[in-house]
């Protein structure tokens, strides 16, 4: 099962984390123990189903036996001791998995309806959580609306975000590579998009990249404006093709007329762009709900103008 | 007014005191359920008062504690009239005891009525300051944060209360009405009993309300 | 047996014939009816559930993805309608139907015939707890017409407290049906105690009554904490209260405390009932003595108890303590122990049995299969490192539909044929029951083993849309759901069929031993002609070789 951890098993995805290892370890004894315990129970079914099947109509049980003390305390007390072994032992991993070790690299994370967004110490914020291999790294959560969660399958962590208090998860990740991350709490309409990802980058490029706030000037703005798309999380409400989710999609918005909630209209341009990005609730389109959040603070100007010249290419 | 008129135990049971002790366990698991209703609130007022507790103290210092005592004072002494009313009706031969049966239960549902005024008295002072719940509060006088929750405990807690009151004065006038044709007597009196059950749990329930909310 | 009346008595007005008429349904005491009016009305509501379960699944059936072209592929409903899908499938499954299901149907059936009793202890209580169900179910209907609500069965604030919708109504219609629940449960509590025939002790209690008896226990105890709960949300709501708003000074996770101090407590309301069937199955169909009775009996009361204690397992990554987390795993694997118990004596009763493989019978394997599996993935829920991976996971789904569903319904259809003679008095074909039970065992494992492996991997639960990677997983599974569709349709069709035209049957077509073959089928209006006095006990099968009579 768990020989090919690198790429992941039959069962689990990538072992990506230093615990990941500690947790799979502990599922595949569970695994086991169950695969034995089904096949004993089925197997003595249909054994049973066969050998003392009913051949005539007025055929007796050959035993009629009601209990046997010895039997009942053993399979009493074994599966007992077997699951509080499994316990202590879940136990020990769990603490492993929830303390952090002292002088991990801290970012804070924030979560809103429906995107992510991670603050890191120098002030950069992303949409993307960028960090460093073989460092331990510890995530601060918090909401600023509802119940969100946290959920990368191949480091093994979720956790909880909350509005009102902070909740933390830690991992420390050996390779560089890209890590989905999911929201695991039901948080309405876009729940199923409100998707990240972990990108783990070698110390040194991690060191350069957050100097320059993560922002790569050097691809043309409409590429760039492609990748915040997603990586801002506009995916998460925004289509490009027409399908409405939940807000507007943005395919062929550039140069339409729009109407809104308080009955003004205006011309789709790359100031109203800019102003719905930065004031949405300057502007609400008719028909939609007033439920997108300003990115005032979070986008600088040029990943603004890199995501005005993607709309515009959206024909 | 002074006879009885018989009772019939219902088809399936043998006879009136499978009928009357099925009654009586099935009143005592109705309670059960009561008080859990109730436990659900006490467990939410402990949590918000730990997670608030100055200002908790100080907005349970508006509370009026001489009408709170008042109204337990009331609810005692009713308590203690309608466990006379069961023991009339148990000791009820030939209907002699019908009118004392009555008048217990009479007294009984005028301290109901007589708690329920003072609440009203209570509760429109709130409305008139404006110590109310969520976004209808309105004072003035408190500094901590998020008074109103007190008052969102306190009007939840106080007025499911007095919705069970209402409840009670309900079953107590049906079953004074019933005592009044001679219903009840030594052999059966389970209605009787039973409500005077759950009005010693409203009573109960008020009890611990007191201190937790005008006290502490 | 016990004695009681010789069964030659000629055939005798059944409670069926007894009154005709639509109002006398309507209005009747007797258990009976009322347990039929049940049984119609859960057939219903689990046919609407299962109606929004394949609707949930076609959705799922493909990734909304964009083509090369630019084409949006795979979106049948929009999110928001989507997820008051899911929402509506898991509130029509839990509260109108698994909840009531077994207790309100079959116990109420069988509850005062196995006692030699002539009705449940309040019949007219009865019948209200029937009527309450009907108006809290008619208040969920409305509520979903009246826009639906997509919070999820598990209403967690604040999104339940914010989201726009008919919550309220929806909130109370679960409130009323909790009252429903109460009412039966408190019912068959004092029928148990005050009831039992003469010489029916409680060695001699069938493991149908005594698990019934634990459940009702859970519900009565459990149940008025949910309507407290389902009331403060209400009042968070209407009023603005502020209990469970951080931004109002109140605990956002406060709720989901209360809500699991209920709903883990209601997973065994729903279990319990199943496996008190599982008793009474495996030792009828296979003529043998229960093994291991008193371990069972116990065993449902030890369940009652330990599952109110273990509810933070639902919350190990809600920001609850390590140590809250430590102490809830722990009770969650003693609470694990009692089910084993009944699992394994169960299969041990098998042992040197007559063995039937009719539908009762396959029904029965097939819960032992199924409960089996989904009761020991629940020890990877129960363990806090691996649960942190698979919590609100397609694990989670795989896991609860294979207790409930693998567990509950399908007892519960094992009762349905098995109890289907006594009720009706007729029996249906066994050769298209077979062929209906094998293909509902097919259909269910292709649907939801799937889902083990998809949610180990990443996938989480309510998404209505995902990431390719788990395409493959989601299309076999929706192809099950077709398999199970097509058995339920194949069962209606020969129980109906069976209703009209099917074989009569004998007071005891099985050769039972316990009270309520003991009258004739279906049973007379007072069930008995006098109150039976037992001397033996329910189990008491004769041996091949042994001196008992049959
Ligand atoms: C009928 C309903 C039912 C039943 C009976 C169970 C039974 C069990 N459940 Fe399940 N559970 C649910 C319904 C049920 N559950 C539902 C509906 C949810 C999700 C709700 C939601 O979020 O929407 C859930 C979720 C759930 C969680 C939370 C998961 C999460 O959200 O992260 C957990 C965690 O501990 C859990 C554990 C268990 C355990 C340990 C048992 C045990 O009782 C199982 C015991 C049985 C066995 C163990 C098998 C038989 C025994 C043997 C074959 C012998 C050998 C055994 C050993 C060696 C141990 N369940
Ligand atoms: C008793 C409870 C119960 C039952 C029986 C079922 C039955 C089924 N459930 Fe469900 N389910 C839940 C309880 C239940 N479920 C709960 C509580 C949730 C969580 C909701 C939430 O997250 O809030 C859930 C969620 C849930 C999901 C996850 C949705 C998500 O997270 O996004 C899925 C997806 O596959 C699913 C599928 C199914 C399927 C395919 C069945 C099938 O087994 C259904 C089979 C039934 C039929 C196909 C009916 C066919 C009938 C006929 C054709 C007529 C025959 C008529 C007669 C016999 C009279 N269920
Ligand atoms: C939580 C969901 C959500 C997210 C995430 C989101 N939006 Fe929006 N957006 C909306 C909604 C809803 C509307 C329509 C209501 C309004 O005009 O405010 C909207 C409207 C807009 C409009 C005006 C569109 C029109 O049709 O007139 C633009 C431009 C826009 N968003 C850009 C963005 C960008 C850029 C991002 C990501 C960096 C983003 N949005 C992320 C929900 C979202
Ligand atoms: Cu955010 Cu789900
Ligand atoms: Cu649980």
């Amino acid at each position: 099962m768990a020989s090919e951890t690198a790429q992941g098993s039959f069962w689990m995805p990538p072992e990506a984390s230093t615990f990941a290892g500690d947790v799979d370890a502990l599922f595949d004894f569970i695994y086991w123990l169950n695969v034995f315990f089904f096949v004993a129970i089925t197997g003595a079914v249909v054994y049973f189903a066969i050998k003392y099947r009913r051949k005539s109509d007025d055929q007796l049980a050959t035993s009629q036996v009601g209990h046997n003390t010895l039997i009942e305390a053993a399979w009493t007390f074994i599966p007992l001791l077997i699951v509080i072994a499994i316990f202590v032992w879940g136990f020990r991993v769990f603490l492993n998995q929830s303390v952090a070790p002292d002088g991990a690299y801290e970012v804070k994370v924030t979560a809103k309806a429906y995107l992510w967004q991670y603050t890191y110490p120098n002030g950069a914020v992303t949409g993307e959580l960028f960090v460093p291999e073989d460092t331990p790294v510890k995530l601060v959560m918090s909401s600023e609306d509802l119940l969100h969660s946290f959920f990368v399958p191949d480091f093994r962590v979720k956790s909880d975000v909350v509005p009102g208090r902070y909740t933390t998860v830690w991992f420390e990740a050996p390779d560089p590579g890209e890590h989905v991350v999911f929201c695991t709490e039901y948080c309405g309409a876009g729940h199923s998009g409100m998707m990240s990802k972990v990108i783990v980058l070698p110390k040194d490029e991690f060191q350069e990249r957050l100097e320059k706030d993560f922002i790569d000037g050097d691809i043309p703005p409409a590429e760039m404006g492609a990748k915040l798309y997603t990586s801002a999380g506009c995916s998460a409400c925004h289509s490009i093709n027409g399908t409405r989710l939940v807000g507007p999609s943005w395919k062929g918005l550039f140069g339409t007329e729009r109407k809104f909630a308080d009955g003004s209209t205006a011309k789709v341009d790359e100031n109203y762009l800019r102003e719905s990005i930065l004031q949405p609730m300057n502007k609400v389109v008719e028909g939609y709900p007033p439920s997108m959040p300003s990115y005032q603070g979070q986008l600088k100007d040029v990943q603004i103008d890199a995501l005005i010249a993607y709309i515009k290419t959206l024909k | 007014m002074s006879s009885i008129v018989k009772h019939h135990v219902a088809h399936h049971f043998y006879d009136g005191h499978q009928e009357s002790s099925s009654a009586k366990l099935g009143m005592w698991l109705f309670l059960v359920t009561e008080v859990l209703l109730f436990s659900g609130l006490f467990v939410a007022y402990t949590v918000i008062k730990t997670l608030n507790p100055e200002m908790w103290a100080e907005a349970s210092k508006t509370l009026d504690v001489t009408l709170g005592t008042v109204n337990t004072i009331v609810l005692i002494t009713s308590s203690f009239t309608v466990a006379l009313a069961v023991r009339a009706a148990q000791t009820n031969k030939n209907g002699e005891k019908n009118k004392q049966i009555v008048g217990l239960l009479v007294f009984t549902i005028a301290c109901a009525a007589a708690f329920m005024v003072v609440k009203y008295f209570e509760y429109s002072h709130k409305f008139h300051v404006g110590t109310l719940p969520g976004p209808f509060y309105s004072y003035e006088g408190l500094e901590g944060a998020n008074p109103h929750l007190f008052y969102g405990v306190y009007f939840l807690m106080t007025g499911l209360h007095g919705i069970h009151v209402l409840i009670g004065m309900g079953v107590l006038t049906w079953i004074t009405i019933r005592a009044a044709k001679g219903h009840f007597y030594e052999d059966y009196y389970t209605p009787v009993e039973l409500g005077g059950l759950y009005w010693h749990l409203v009573d109960l329930i008020w009890i611990y309300l007191f201190p937790l909310l005008y006290l502490v | 047996m016990a004695t009681t009346e010789t069964l030659d008595h000629a055939q005798e007005v059944s409670y069926l014939g007894a009154k005709k008429g639509i109002m006398s349904w309507l209005v009747t005491i007797d258990h009976k009816r009322i347990g039929v009016m049940y049984l119609a009305s859960v057939l219903a509501t689990f046919t609407l559930g299962g109606i929004l379960a394949l609707l949930v699944r076609a959705e799922l059936w493909a990734p909304n993805i964009t083509t090369e072209a630019g084409e949006a592929v795979g979106a049948l409903f929009s999110a928001d309608v989507y997820n008051r899908l899911f929402t509506l499938h898991g509130l029509v499954m839990v509260f109108l139907f698994i909840i009531p299901s077994v207790p309100a149907a079959f116990g109420n059936f069988v509850l005062p015939l196995m006692i030699g009793a002539k009705d449940v202890a309040f019949p007219r209580l009865n019948l209200a707890s029937y009527y309450v169900y009907v108006i809290g179910t008619v208040m969920a209907l409305y509520a979903t017409i009246a826009g639906g609500v997509d919070t999820g069965w598990t209403f967690y604030t604040p999104y339940s407290a914010s989201v726009s919708g008919p919550v309220v109504m929806m909130v109370m219609a679960a409130f009323v049906l909790g009252f429903s629940s109460i009412f039966t449960g408190l019912n068959f509590i004092v029928t148990i105690h005050k009831m039992r025939a003469p010489g029916m002790t409680w060695q001699r209690l069938p493991l149908f009554l005594w698990a019934i008896y634990a459940t009702s226990i859970i519900q009565v105890m459990a149940t008025p904490v949910l309507g407290i709960t389902l009331c403060l949300l209400a009042m968070e709501r209407a009023m603005g209260v502020g209990i469970f708003d951080p931004a109002l000074g109140g605990d956002p996770v406060l709720f989901q405390h209360f809500f699991w101090f209920y709903s883990h407590p209601a997973v065994y309301i729903m279990i319990l009932p199943g496996m008190g069937i599982m008793s009474e199955l495996v030792t009828v169909h296979a003529r043998k003595t229960i093994f291991g009775y008193r371990a069972i009996a116990l065993s449902s009361i030890a369940i009652a108890v330990i599952s109110f204690l273990v509810w933070g397992h639902h919350m190990f990554v809600s920001g609850q303590s390590v140590y809250a987390g430590m102490i809830f795993s722990f009770l969650t694997f003693l609470v694990a122990i009692p089910s084993a118990i009944k699992v394994l004596n169960w299969v041990a009763t098998l042992y040197g049995g007559s063995i039937q493989l009719n539908a009762p019978m396959l029904w029965a394997m097939s819960f032992l299969i199924l409960f089996t599996i989904g009761g020991l993935t629940g020890i990877f829920l129960g363990t806090l490192a691996t649960d942190v991976h698979l919590h609100d996971t397609y694990f989670v789904v795989a896991h609860f539909h294979y207790v409930m569903v693998g567990g509950t319904v399908v007892a519960f259809f094992g009762a349905l044929h098995h109890w289907w003679p006594k009720m009706f008095g007729r029996m249906y074909n066994e050769f298209w029951a077979n062929i209906s039970a094998v293909l509902f065992f097919i259909g269910f494992n292709v649907t939801f083993f799937p889902q083990f492996i998809m949610g180990s991997q990443g996938m989480p639960r309510r998404y209505y849309n995902y990431v390719e990677e788990f395409e493959v997983f989601h299309k076999i599974s929706t192809s099950g759901t077709w398999l199970i569709g097509l058995s339920f349709i194949i069962m209606a069709v020969y129980l109906i069929q069976s209703l009209r035209k099917g074989e009569k049957v004998s007071a005891n077509p099985w050769g039972a031993r316990s009270l309520e073959w003991a009258t004739q089928s279906p049973p007379i209006e007072h069930n008995f002609h006098e109150i039976p006095t037992v001397t033996e006990g329910p189990y008491d099968f004769p041996k091949a070789g042994g001196k008992k009579a049959h």
